[in-house]
Parts: structure tokens; C-alpha cells; sequence
């Protein structure tokens, strides 16, 4: 079932324990509405994977997850013959005489033999019900890939030479992420409805941690996502996500902390921070930002 | 949908268009028809369906934001809360004191004494000159001579480095084409009388210059924006993306989209007006620490080349400089270090800058004059695959 209104969309994302903004929610919703691609775009780790394997639950669907890579062709992504089992069967047939070329041809190039892969599986729906497909870091692969996919997105059908043409009855719902790396093309872009997630302010962080750290005590959630908050507004070479302040918070609880210490800081910074130089620079500014994380928060 | 709104809708989107935000029918069309699925009466809602059919790219919605908030704001819909226009993001702050400069400006001759050489029809005698050309400095050429110099870089023979993709194709021997194999086969009952081969493809390399255009650069700066600009035509020509193009003195500047301009004439001008630092002083480690922390993650990408054009006078710390050169030398695939002095005959690259930069640079080479910078395109011609 579509969700039949923007407010309708945000909350059964939330009963899911995805904390959506309201934007995000628009663009979720007119995706559906419209039937067109989402394209998100935001720093790693703010959620943008996550939305779409909530959005499947949501619409109880499965979920398709391609991940794209440099140098992905059709092989990995649409089709490939299994040619083992291929060479086996003209074995066979030559065994028990047949001659006739045709013949072995139709034999060997069967839906049998076909091994579909995530863009082919994308186009078959379920009791009715269209996948929802993940084309997960599109910036990873390569031009040529993006003009094969370009294609796909206006005609949701596939041509495999020995078999034709293969077309969805009903369109998937396509949601494209990328890290920007490199940038998207204009022509794929402009299909496309876009959303840039941002990291969360203080109240949504705070919301997500309780969602997602059962157990995590009220106080610990509010100093570590106040820290959290803190970081991020210092010159890091990479900021902590929203998936790093989950596993933080989870580390945290692991180690039986009930509230922010400076020592617990120091021994779980590399839950939160990737880089060495930026681990340094937290440390060297640890008990400030502490301090600053300890103040009473507006919640 | 009333005419009315979607007159609207249709002057909102050629507002944005005017506003440099590439709007296309298409997503006018998508706009429209969104406002029919949600209620056009939450300001909120409203807004959002907007945005995420009219805007596809990030550093477009501070403008749009703004663009937004004028067109409908002066229709008299006040219905549209502030507080909603003030969560998205502020518009770029613009300096309305900035002058454009006059970067790459021809300028125009005074007297026939300073016109461009007239073509000379004995072939003898234009060989000559243009050797004598080749050789010359930079910064002891007359305007004229530039010109001349100028022209010549448009016509200089360009093959950009290139690199082994992971995308197989027909030509060359390195794996199985099963698939095809497989289809030969069955001509031959199945025999494999002859196997086909996939090689990996090769593909130029991304190219990024930054470009020092500081006080002691000056008179070389403009002569290699030239440079810069007739290398991105010649590798747009081929295929390639474009030279990602930054511009650094005391702050660093993209102006690769201005690049993109057909005329190199208004690319530059447009060039001067952008670039605030021009002929100032020199923080070259700030500045590649914004590069290194802004950009290199989204054009580093694929085993990028990356230049440096520079004296390398930098008035910064020389810790800072070192620390960011071991992060841009870490993450691209070859550092070079562009230094125009270096064609001076008894210049040693002392300077606090350079010493702290050099034990990171892959190739260190002069960009003084036109043989040089033809050196420069074969080092590039012959970096390894």
C-alpha cells in the first residue's frame, strides 16, 4: 500500500524507527506518487541506506540491492548465461544425436539457463507487488554504466539478444545513493527526484539513538549526542555520521557507562572518528568539548 | 490545477532558470504534477515538493531557497512561515564592493607598434621565429609575443595520460569471453575452435591544476590559465572530463564550471571577477587544506593527476603545508609540482615553502616557457597505464 499523504509517509517510516525530516518525507512520498527515481545525496553514514530497506518494510516488498562498482557491467548487473551448465547441455544433446543447430541453440539459450541479476530481478513483481530496487553508490561506478541505467529508468525493460525483451508490468521503486565522488550526470540527475540528507540536529540525533540503542540510559544518549553535535562543528577530515554515533553510543553501553566520561571518551574515540589525525585532534580537545556536551541540554 | 498557479509554476521555474539553476520542462512537469498529490496549502509540504523536483544539485539550494522566498513571497503569498525559509540553508554571502578583475584580458594595443605580428610568407624565416618563441620566457615577452605564444598553446599536440579501467572490452588478450566463446561454439557443434578475449579498457585520467595566482605569480599566471584552458578543451575533445581547475593565493577557488565557457576570452574575465585573492599573498597550506578537505574526495577519484602550479613562496606555516602535501600526495595517483622559476639557470628551490612541499612531489618541472610546457604534455603522455 502507498502511503497516501506526506504525513502518512513520515509516520510509518517512524513506525519502522526511521526518524525522517519533513523534506525527506516529501521527496519519499512524490517518488511513489510520481513513479519516479529518488536520488539522495549527503555525507556517509547520515541514513541514506537505511531509509530504503525501511521504505521495502513499509511497503512490504522485497528489497533488490545492487552495489555499484567501477568497471560493473551487464554480467553483474542485468544477466549472464550460465555457461557451464551450457556447455554441459550441448554435451548431452550431442550425446543422444541431435544434430539440428537451431535446435541446440533454443535448447542452450533457455530461461534455464538464464542467472539473473539484481536489475532483471528488479523488473518481476510479487503477488503483484514491484520491488523496491537500491542502486547503492552510483559515484563508485563508471559513465557507461550510468547511460546503460539511464536507459533502464525511462523504459523499465531489458532486451537480452537470445531471448527479447523483457518488461516490468510493474515499475520498481527506484531509489539511487551516491557519495559524490564524482558527479552524477546532468541527464540522470534531471529523471530524478532529489534530497540531500543533512546530519540531524540535536533533537532528531537524540530521537535516533533512543530508536535505535535500546537500553541506552537518557542521560548517556544526551551527552554522547551533544558530543557528537560538538565534533562536528570542528574542522575534521571526516565527521562522524549518524551510523558512527550509534555504534558509539552502543559501545558505550557495552562498556557499562551511564554517563559521558572523559576517560570513557578517550578509550572509545575509534568507534567514532576513522582518521588518526582526527582521533589526535578530539583527544587534544576532549575535555573542552566534554564540558560543552555536560551542559544542560535544551530537551 | 488552476491556470493560475500553473502560470506560475511555469514563471517560477524560467525565475530559476534566469538564476543559473538548470531547470528542465521535464521537471517543471514533475513540479506541477506533484502539487496535485499534496497539499499546496502546508507551506512546508509545498515547499519541499519543490525543491526535490526543481533542484538535483546541492550546492544549487541555498540559491534556490532564496530564489523561492522572493517569487512567491512577492505574489503576496504570505502564507509561507519564515521560520520554514530559515531551516534551509543561507544564501552565498556576495562582496558588492568586488570589482571584476581584468584576469586574461587582452590588452588592447595602443599603437601599430604593438600589433600582432603580421604572418610572414617566407617559410624560412617563420621557423625562426617561432623557435626563438618557444625558448623565451614567459615574463620577458612582449604583448605581442604572447600573443603569439597564446596561439600556440591552442594548437599543441595533446594525448592525456591514461589508465587501466576495470571495464573489459573486445581488444586484447587477458580473459575469456565466455559469452562469446560459447556462441562461436555452436557454429562448430559445440567445439571450441577458437576462444574470444576481453582486455581491460583504457581511459584518460582525470586532471586537476591548482593554480597559484598570488602577487609574485603574476606575470606567469595568466599564461598558464591559458595553458590550463586549452588543456581542458583538448581533453573534452577526447572524451575526457574536463581539468578540475582551482585557483589559490590566500583562498582557494574552484573555477572549473567557468572553464566550461566556449570563449576562453569570457571564461577569463569571468575568472578575474571570481578569483577575490588575485595577486595577493600566498597560505599555501590552508589552501590545500581546504582542497584536501572540501574537494579531493569528489574529483580525486580514479587515479587522478594532480598539478601544482606555484613558486612556491607561501607565507603560511610550513608544518601545515608538509602535513597537507603527504594527505593530497597519499590520496591521487601523481603529484607534480609546476614551478616557473625553475627555468631560471641558477635558481635553487629554497625557500621555506618548497622544502617543507618537495619530499612529497612525484616530478618536479619548470613551466617558464612553451618547450617546457611541452615537456610537461609528454611527462603527462607517458605516465605509467
Amino acid at each position: 500500500m502507498l502511503p497516501s499523504s506526506v504525513e502518512e509517509t513520515q509516520k510509518a517510516l517512524e513506525r519502522y524507527h526511521y526518524i525522517a525530516d519533513r523534506g525527506l518525507s516529501v521527496a519519499v512520498f512524490l517518488a511513489l506518487r510520481l513513479g519516479r527515481p529518488l536520488l539522495l545525496e549527503g555525507e556517509p553514514g547520515v541514513g541514506k541506506t537505511e531509509i530504503v530497506k525501511v521504505l521495502a518494510q513499509v511497503l512490504s516488498t522485497r528489497l533488490i540491492r545492487l552495489q555499484c562498482y567501477e568497471g560493473l557491467d551487464i554480467n553483474s548487473a542485468v544477466y549472464e548465461w550460465d555457461y557451464a551448465r551450457q556447455m554441459l547441455q550441448i554435451r548431452l544433446l550431442e550425446a543422444v544425436g541431435e544434430r539440428a543447430q537451431e535446435r541446440i541453440r533454443q535448447e542452450v539459450f533457455g530461461p534455464d539457463f538464464l542467472l539473473k541479476r539484481p536489475l532483471l530481478q528488479a523488473l518481476e513483481s510479487q503477488n503483484g507487488k514491484p520491488p523496491v530496487l537500491l542502486i547503492d553508490e552510483l559515484d563508485r561506478a563508471d559513465e557507461e554504466f550510468e547511460a546503460f541505467l539511464l536507459e533502464f529508468l525511462s523504459d523499465w525493460q531489458i532486451t537480452v539478444p537470445e531471448v527479447g525483451t523483457l518488461k516490468a508490468e510493474h515499475p520498481p521503486v527506484v531509489v539511487i545513493t551516491s557519495n559524490r565522488t564524482r558527479e552524477i550526470h546532468d541527464a540522470l540527475k534531471r529523471r530524478c527526484m532529489y534530497y540531500w540528507i543533512d546530519y540531524p540536529s540535536f533533537e532528531k540525533e537524540y530521537r535516533i539513538v533512543r530508536e535505535k540503542v535500546p537500553g541506552v540510559p537518557e542521560k548517556l544518549a544526551q551527552q554522547t549526542v551533544a558530543f557528537v553535535q560538538e565534533l562536528r562543528k570542528q574542522d575534521l577530515y571526516k565527521a562522524p555520521g549518524v551510523a558512527e554515533t550509534l555504534d558509539w553510543a552502543a559501545s558505550l553501553l557495552a562498556l557499562g557507562q551511564t554517563e559521558l566520561t572523559l576517560e570513557a571518551v578517550e578509550e572509545t574515540l575509534g568507534a567514532l572518528l576513522k582518521y588518526q589525525d582526527d582521533v589526535l585532534k578530539a583527544r587534544n580537545q576532549a575535555r573542552d568539548l566534554l564540558a560543552r556536551a555536560q551542559a544542560p541540554t535544551p530537551l | 490545477m488552476t491556470e493560475n498557479l500553473l502560470s506560475h509554476v511555469v514563471g517560477f521555474a524560467r525565475v530559476l532558470r534566469r538564476e543559473g539553476i538548470r531547470v528542465t520542462p521535464g521537471q517543471t512537469a514533475a513540479f506541477a504534477r506533484a502539487l496535485g498529490e499534496i497539499s499546496i496549502f502546508d507551506p512546508a509540504s509545498f515547499y519541499y515538493a519543490a525543491q526535490t523536483t526543481l533542484v538535483n544539485r546541492h550546492e544549487d539550494l541555498p540559491r534556490f531557497s532564496l530564489v523561492f522566498q522572493r517569487y512567491w513571497k512577492e505574489l503576496g503569498m504570505e502564507r509561507f512561515p519564515g521560520e520554514l525559509l530559515q531551516q534551509a540553508p543561507a544564501p552565498p554571502k556576495k562582496d558588492p564592493r568586488a570589482k571584476p578583475g581584468e584576469v586574461g584580458r587582452e590588452p588592447q594595443p595602443k599603437g601599430p607598434g604593438e600589433a600582432p605580428p603580421q604572418p610572414l610568407v617566407d617559410r624560412a624565416l617563420t621557423y625562426a621565429p617561432t623557435e626563438v618563441l618557444r625558448q623565451k620566457r614567459f615574463d620577458q615577452m612582449s604583448e605581442a609575443e604572447l600573443e603569439a605564444a597564446r596561439k600556440l598553446l591552442y594548437h599543441m599536440a595533446w594525448s592525456p595520460p591514461l589508465r587501466r579501467t576495470r571495464r573489459l572490452g573486445a581488444h586484447g588478450r587477458e580473459k575469456i569471453d565466455l559469452r562469446k566463446s560459447l556462441r562461436q561454439a555452436l557454429r562448430y557443434q559445440g567445439e571450441m575452435v577458437r576462444l574470444a578475449w576481453q582486455a581491460r579498457k583504457r581511459k584518460p585520467r582525470p586532471i586537476v591544476a591548482l593554480a597559484d595566482v598570488s602577487g609574485s605569480m603574476e606575470r606567469y599566471a595568466r599564461m598558464l590559465l591559458h595553458f590550463l584552458y586549452a588543456f581542458s578543451l583538448a581533453q573534452a575533445r577526447r572524451g575526457a572530463r574536463r581539468v578540475e581547475t582551482f585557483t589559490f593565493g590566500t583562498r582557494l577557488t574552484r573555477i572549473t564550471r567557468t572553464f566550461q565557457k566556449k570563449s576562453v576570452d569570457a571564461a577569463l574575465a569571468e575568472v578575474g571577477r571570481e578569483v577575490k585573492d588575485w595577486s595577493g599573498g600566498t597560505r599555501i597550506g590552508a589552501c590545500l587544506h581546504s582542497f584536501n578537505h572540501t574537494w579531493a574526495k569528489r574529483v580525486l577519484g580514479q587515479g587522478a593527476v594532480v598539478l601544482i602550479i606555484s613558486d612556491g613562496w607561501d607565507q603560511g606555516e610550513p608544518e601545515l603545508l608538509a602535513f597537507e602535501m603527504e594527505r593530497l600526495q597519499k590520496s591521487c595517483h601523481r603529484l607534480i609540482w609546476l614551478n616557473p622559476l625553475l627555468g631560471t639557470p641558477s635558481y635553487q628551490p629554497l625557500t621555506r615553502g618548497l622544502v617543507a612541499a618537495l619530499p612529497y612531489v612525484d616530478d618536479f618541472l619548470p613551466v617558464h616557457n612553451i618547450t617546457s610546457l611541452e615537456k610537461l604534455v609528454k611527462t603527462l603522455e607517458q605516465l605509467e597505464v
